[in-house]
């Protein structure tokens, strides 16, 4: 079979953005659940915010917001043809995707310490409005957070192919698609955020 | 309809293997969209024969005592069954996989999709849901007894293997939305120079429509599938009434997806009559604006409508109101498509030929689908009909009477192009015969038997039903039968059918000007676009 030699940037790019709205409309779908269920049970919402601690969630939202910017400066460092820095930066970017995760793997373990998490005993002594709390809260964060690692994946790929020139100056589409799903992991970490650790 | 450049020298067709693999591996491999459109073909027809023997059992179950043979347990898991290959396998993917990847690039004038190797890997995740919904049945505690439909809270309590159906479920998502990715960026990239959106066919508008639904619909059912798991696996509690989460927010997101579900399936059905209708009535289609923009709204207006599958379930009678509405006005551009195909027959030169015969089977089926389908929008009478054979009667015209004939249709139709062979008209009329009797037989059948008030996923019924019971299963046999005939007579052809002209039914869309079966690269040259689709020489004065 031969291969169709064929290039389109734009259409990789718009190709990228309809996966986008894919995942969107996928935690869309666990939006309208916590929306529902907040509407239900108001009061239990916020005694379940009071568990969380909304330092390290925020800490969390800069490191990941930072992570973003080192992707985008990924980008320009390619197009200014300075392969090194860009390496540089997408390594500063594995790096914050990384404390994220530990940051977060503590949280959860603590929760589960506390014996917050599902089928625990503790919880089932609770009130049902907080228990479907904990129940969203690990589904939720729980998703985000394999996002994360694919996302962590894809730029690890793309360090690879910048390191062997397959993506280089006037070839970086591949990296533009990698650092749009990194910004929309991080942008669906910003309304995690609010919802969850703002809920108090 | 183009300028396209002689053919001294022709290129070998696209079932000729010219890389360095043969054979089956150079199938396995292909990333040629005409390659993976058939294999699609034979994959769905597998399966749709199988859902049709586990059919053809259960009515054969209602007729007599064969119920020492089946237990109440195996029922249910046969329906279960039944609805989920019907549904996930054959009828979601049918129309867009086999036909949107065949003939999209071509009658955009593309060499192929926009993305080829995503395509192919479409095609294992499709094959890999399948094979994991085939084990499903065999591993765990047996096959899932839930009807394709999943409701919690009992698909979160029963002990049949639900959690493996359900994830296979989710990889078939996966694949219906890069098909969809796909489908979308071919057509705002590839089309061929002077090909404007108003002179596509309207076959790819049909497939535009469907592609966004895919997109915007499926990642609901996914997350919805995945909630189902986890519940199952960790007791997260959001469908749970034990643990304060609510059933009924398991239908919405299920509906939210599986009523536009409907929409993927009947679209390109739709598109498919209408590439079929000109050809055969030897003039231009009626009103190409109005059906190119009725599946526009019937993809806008199918989204918001999930809900009238709930009416009975506990909503407001606020919602109610607001979903029958909703869901009466989504006939409107159904019906517009079906006034445009009768009004493109009105005064055309009509050639009778299968592909028109299975076109007007359809127009005929999808009608009664229809309409019945706006009785139960209505409220009073949904209370009355609801979960009873009238609402299968009523799926199953629109399915498959709708979806089913327009693929049978389309099949007749392009088969000569795809596989450069001709088939019997004779046996392909032979077997219509018994389909059309049989298929009235069985589900108009089974539309009495609901009004009268038999319920739906029964294991036995009344004395009073019986009589309907014998008429839907003899229906059945003439069915199959009819089936049979018409696979074998392709299936015949296939082997040892005599050679398709370039252009057997006097076509005049981009398929028509190439070779059949079409080369490799679809195209010498690129063709340069100049008029619309359906530009007859003989009404042009």
């Amino acid at each position: 079979m031969s291969e169709h030699v064929h290039r389109d940037d734009f259409g990789a790019r718009l190709g990228m953005w309809l996966f986008l709205v894919t995942e969107i409309v996928l935690f869309g779908g666990l939006f309208i659940g916590y929306s529902y269920m907040r509407y239900k049970y108001p009061i239990e919402f916020h005694h379940g915010g009071m568990e969380l601690n909304a330092t390290l969630g925020v800490i969390n939202t800069l490191v990941l917001l930072t992570s973003s910017l080192t992707v985008v400066l990924a980008i320009v460092a390619i197009q200014r043809a300075e392969k090194k820095r860009a390496m540089a930066f997408l390594g500063t970017t594995l790096g914050l995707g990384l404390t994220f995760l530990v940051i977060k793997s503590f949280e959860w373990a603590a929760k589960f310490h506390h014996g917050l998490y599902p089928n625990a005993p503790h919880l089932a002594t609770l009130p049902p409005g907080e228990q479907v709390f904990f129940g969203l809260y690990f589904t939720m964060t729980g998703l985000h957070g394999l996002h994360v690692i694919a996302g962590l994946s894809v730029l690890g790929v793309m360090l690879w192919w910048v390191a062997t020139d397959r993506i280089r100056q006037d070839r970086y589409v591949h990296l533009e698609n990698g650092g749009l799903y990194w910004h929309l992991v991080d942008v669906i970490w910003i309304f995690l955020l609010p919802l969850f650790y703002l809920a108090a | 309809m183009t300028t396209h450049a002689a053919t001294a020298q022709p290129q070998p067709s696209y079932l000729v293997d010219t890389g360095s693999r043969k054979g089956l591996m150079a199938w396995l491999t292909t990333t040629d969209h005409k390659r993976i459109g058939v294999l699609y073909l034979y994959s769905m027809i597998a399966f749709f024969l199988v859902g049709m023997g586990i059919g053809f059992v259960m009515r054969l179950v209602q007729l007599t005592s064969f119920q020492h043979l089946i237990t109440a347990q195996t029922y249910n898991a046969l329906f279960t069954v039944h609805g989920v290959i019907m549904i996930f396998l054959f009828v979601i993917p049918g129309l867009p996989a086999i036909f949107g990847n065949f003939f999209l690039p071509i009658l955009i004038g593309a060499k192929d999709v926009a993305f080829p190797r995503l395509n192919l890997a479409s095609w294992y995740f499709f094959m890999a849901g399948a094979i994991l919904a085939v084990l499903s049945l065999f591993t765990g505690g047996g096959a899932p007894d839930t009807g394709w439909s999943f409701y919690a809270p009992f698909s979160l309590k029963t002990g049949t293997n639900v959690s493996l159906a359900v994830f296979a479920a989710f990889i078939l998502g996966f694949s219906s939305m890069l098909t969809g990715i796909n489908f979308i960026t071919t057509i705002h990239r590839l089309r061929a120079p002077g090909m404007k959106w108003f002179r596509m066919p309207l076959m790819c508008w049909a497939l535009y429509s469907t592609s966004w639904i895919q997109l915007l619909a499926t990642p609901i059912v996914a997350i919805t599938l995945v909630l189902v798991i986890l519940e199952r696996f960790f007791g997260i509690g959001i469908f749970d009434p034990a643990k304060g989460g609510d059933p009924l927010l398991y239908q919405h997101l299920f509906w939210i997806y599986s009523h536009p579900a409907v929409y993927i399936m009947i679209l390109p059905a739709m598109g498919a009559i209408t590439e079929i209708i000109p050809t055969f009535a030897k003039r231009t289609i009626f009103g190409y604006g109005a059906i190119a923009f009725s599946s526009m709204a019937i993809a806008g207006v199918g989204s918001l409508v999930w809900a009238h599958h709930m009416f009975t379930s506990g909503m407001s009678s606020v919602a109610n109101m607001v979903f029958s509405l909703l869901t009466m006005i989504v006939a409107v551009p159904s019906a517009i498509k079906v006034f445009n195909w009768v009004a493109t027959l009105y005064k055309g030169s009509i050639d009778f030929q299968p592909p028109l015969l299975f076109a007007l089977t359809f127009i005929f089926l999808f009608a009664i689908g229809g309409l019945t389908g706006v009785m139960q929008g209505a409220l009073a009478i949904n209370v009355h009909i609801h979960d009873t054979y009238f609402i299968v009667g009523h799926f199953h015209y629109v399915m498959f009477g709708g979806t089913g004939m327009g693929l049978f249709a389309a099949l007749l139709y392009w088969f000569p192009k795809m596989f450069g062979k001709m088939y019997s008209k004779k046996a392909i009329y032979a077997s219509w015969f018994p389909m059309f009797i049989g298929f009235n037989m069985l589900y108009f059948g089974m539309l009495i038997l609901g009004m009268m008030g038999m319920p739906r996923r029964y294991y036995v019924h009344l004395p009073q039903f019986h009589t309907m019971h014998v008429v839907a299963t003899v229906g059945s046999w003439f069915l199959v039968l009819g089936l049979l005939m018409f696979f074998g007579a392709l299936l015949y052809a296939l082997f040892k059918g005599g050679k398709a002209e370039d252009n057997p039914w006097g076509g005049v869309t981009l398929e028509w000007t190439i070779p059949s079966p079409p080369p490799l690269e679809n195209f010498e040259t690129i063709p340069t676009i100049t008029h619309g689709p359906y530009h007859f020489e003989q009404e042009s004065k």
